[in-house]
């Protein structure tokens, strides 16, 4: 039960670490038998929960208080929604394509086989590898942990195509995008065959898989989508940044399971992952409030929020392959600029980003892949021994975003246009106008 | 019988009740509004998204009353409400011609 495998990275260089894989293989018949720590046990099952936390009231409450009144509900439905799907799908077959055998042929490393399908064969007693030789987790455990990553990515997307797509719609381009996007992706990164993995891309926690593979999407989806009526000119204040508020430190809380657990043990390299979520996330929320007030505006409640988010997403592939001052200087840099892409970017070019998913998932997660080749070298302090030089960690980082950004694109023009087939995207003008509580859940959030 | 109305600072509301106690009015009827007059709104930035507004938050106060002490309460709601500065508000004053309570059938000066 050794193929799967979270990530590269880790005190280890990524060339080490890959060098010593087929090692690992060999030596798997001859070696004592793996054991089970019920420490690392018992902080998988808390972090699984923690990446739950962070969904089901963390981003719907942080999307619910972004959006006008009349649409609060239908935020808050279709994340828990496309959540609880992403886990239904993920243990039909989605595990399995993401963490299952390698296929052969032109499809090694992109995707897994469908061996694990129903998850045949885990059992209670079934273990997967951590980073540590010799120490492994049960499969259910992992099975959990992954599906919640699943699960957050897809609500995610959401935030571009709030106000004005159908629910019917949500839940068929989850299914098409979770199948055809998601699932590839986490298995080239995380996956021990899968392509980046072999080629030694650094994403700790998910910044390619989870933030940019989001982030890229929902552009897409939202430019294909259009625009919510009256946008730009109308008023589209959040309702609710009190919400916003709350959902921020619940994602800021649940992140730590998110990153730390992202060890997949409980030992000194998830408390690395733990001290740099603090500090780089704490970083980006003051930064970004600096930046506004270097354009002239006044440091505000939702910069500070946004700017937290962007050190979270910055810092996530980064949690465990930076010191804390890198991570810092990740946060600090990722929060700047995506309050640049939000506040210039997305007016000069005129799309509908509602919650500015692209702005802060994808910028944030490409400044974070990219920025972990440089905090990860040693040269900075980074815990890289060297197994790469900067230039070559770098390139190898910018494959693996590039690929990413192309693969999400395509497969989100595939999956909207599925769902626009089969079900139609927007509501109608007058649900529009009248919310889509009302329109597709014949609710209100609020009855005074 | 006279309507008064008078349109004010929110913060100013608890000053411009107990001046009013003290004239002898008895009851009124208090409304959140919005609106404008020379007093601008404010503009919100939200991630760059700039939104003026230019209502402004302000309560309304209604009291009907005697004819005979109608000037002594705008007098008390002018001097309570009164900052000094734009956006204070107005008072407006109406003849009523009927007024009537509810739970005894007592009509005009009697049923204030």
């Amino acid at each position: 039960m050794k193929q799967s495998l979270k990530l590269a990275g880790l005190g280890l260089g990524a060339a080490a670490l890959f060098a010593a894989l087929p090692a690992w293989a060999q030596d798997a018949a001859a070696a004592p038998a793996a054991t089970v720590n019920k420490g690392d046990t018992a902080w998988m099952l808390t972090s699984s929960i923690l990446v739950l936390m962070m969904i089901v009231p963390g981003l719907a409450l942080f999307y619910g208080g972004l959006v006008r009144t009349k649409n609060m509900l239908s935020v808050m439905t279709q994340v828990g929604a496309v959540a609880a799907l992403a886990m239904l799908l993920w243990i039909l077959y989605g595990y399995t394509m993401a963490f299952g055998p390698d296929n052969s042929g032109f499809i090694a490393g992109f995707i897994g086989t469908f061996d694990k399908a129903f998850l045949k064969g885990v059992t209670a007693a079934s273990n997967v590898a951590t980073f540590t030789a010799g120490v492994e987790i049960p499969e259910y455990v992992f099975v959990c942990f992954q599906m919640t990553f699943a699960a957050i990515t897809v609500a995610l997307v959401l935030g571009s195509v709030v106000e004005r797509i159908k629910f019917s719609a949500v839940m068929v381009f989850a299914i098409v995008w979770l199948t055809i996007v998601y699932f590839p992706i986490a298995h080239m990164v995380w996956a021990a065959t899968g392509v980046f993995f072999k080629a030694g891309a650094l994403d700790f926690a998910g910044g390619t898989v989870v933030h940019i593979n989001s982030g890229v999407s929902a552009l897409v989806a939202c430019v294909i989508l259009g625009k919510r009526i009256g946008y730009p000119t109308e008023r589209m204040a959040p309702h609710s940044l009190t919400m916003t508020g709350i959902g921020t430190g619940l994602l800021w809380v649940g992140w730590f399971g998110f990153n730390a657990g992202s060890a997949l043990e409980a030992n000194g390299v998830a408390g690395l992952a733990m001290i740099n979520t603090f500090v780089a996330t704490a970083a980006g929320g003051l930064f970004w409030m600096l930046a506004e007030r270097v354009f002239g505006h006044k440091g505000s409640a939702l910069g500070f929020c946004s700017g937290i988010i962007a050190g979270l997403v910055a810092v996530t592939p980064a949690a465990g392959n930076s010191s804390p001052f890198g991570a810092v200087v990740l946060g600090a840099v990722a929060a700047v600029v995506c309050f640049l892409a939000v506040s210039k970017l997305k007016p000069a070019l005129g799309y509908d980003d509602a919650l500015d998913t692209f702005g802060v998932h994808g910028i944030g997660g490409m400044i974070g892949a990219i920025g972990t080749a440089v905090v990860n070298d040693a040269m900075f302090g980074g815990p890289g021994n060297g197994g790469k030089p900067l230039a070559a960690q770098l390139m190898v980082q910018i494959e693996a975003v590039a690929t990413t950004i192309v693969w999400a694109a395509v497969g989100t023009v595939i999956a909207i246009y599925v769902a626009k087939a089969l079900t139609g995207l927007r509501i109608s003008t007058e649900g529009e106008r009248e919310g889509l509580d009302l329109a597709d859940h014949g609710e209100r959030a609020y009855n005074y | 019988m006279k309507l008064i109305i008078a349109i004010i600072k929110p913060f100013k509301l608890d000053e411009v009740r107990e001046a009013l106690t003290e004239v002898g009015v008895a009851g009124m009827t208090v409304t959140e509004v919005k609106g404008f007059g020379r007093q601008k709104g404010q503009t919100e930035i939200y991630r760059g998204a700039e939104y003026s507004t230019n209502m402004v938050p302000k309560i309304k106060i209604e009291i009907v009353c005697d004819s005979a002490i109608s000037d002594r309460v705008v007098e008390a709601i002018q001097a309570a409400a009164n900052t000094g500065a734009i956006g204070d508000g107005k008072i407006f004053v109406l003849d009523v011609g009927q007024a009537v309570r509810i739970r005894t059938g007592e009509t005009d000066e009697t049923a204030l």
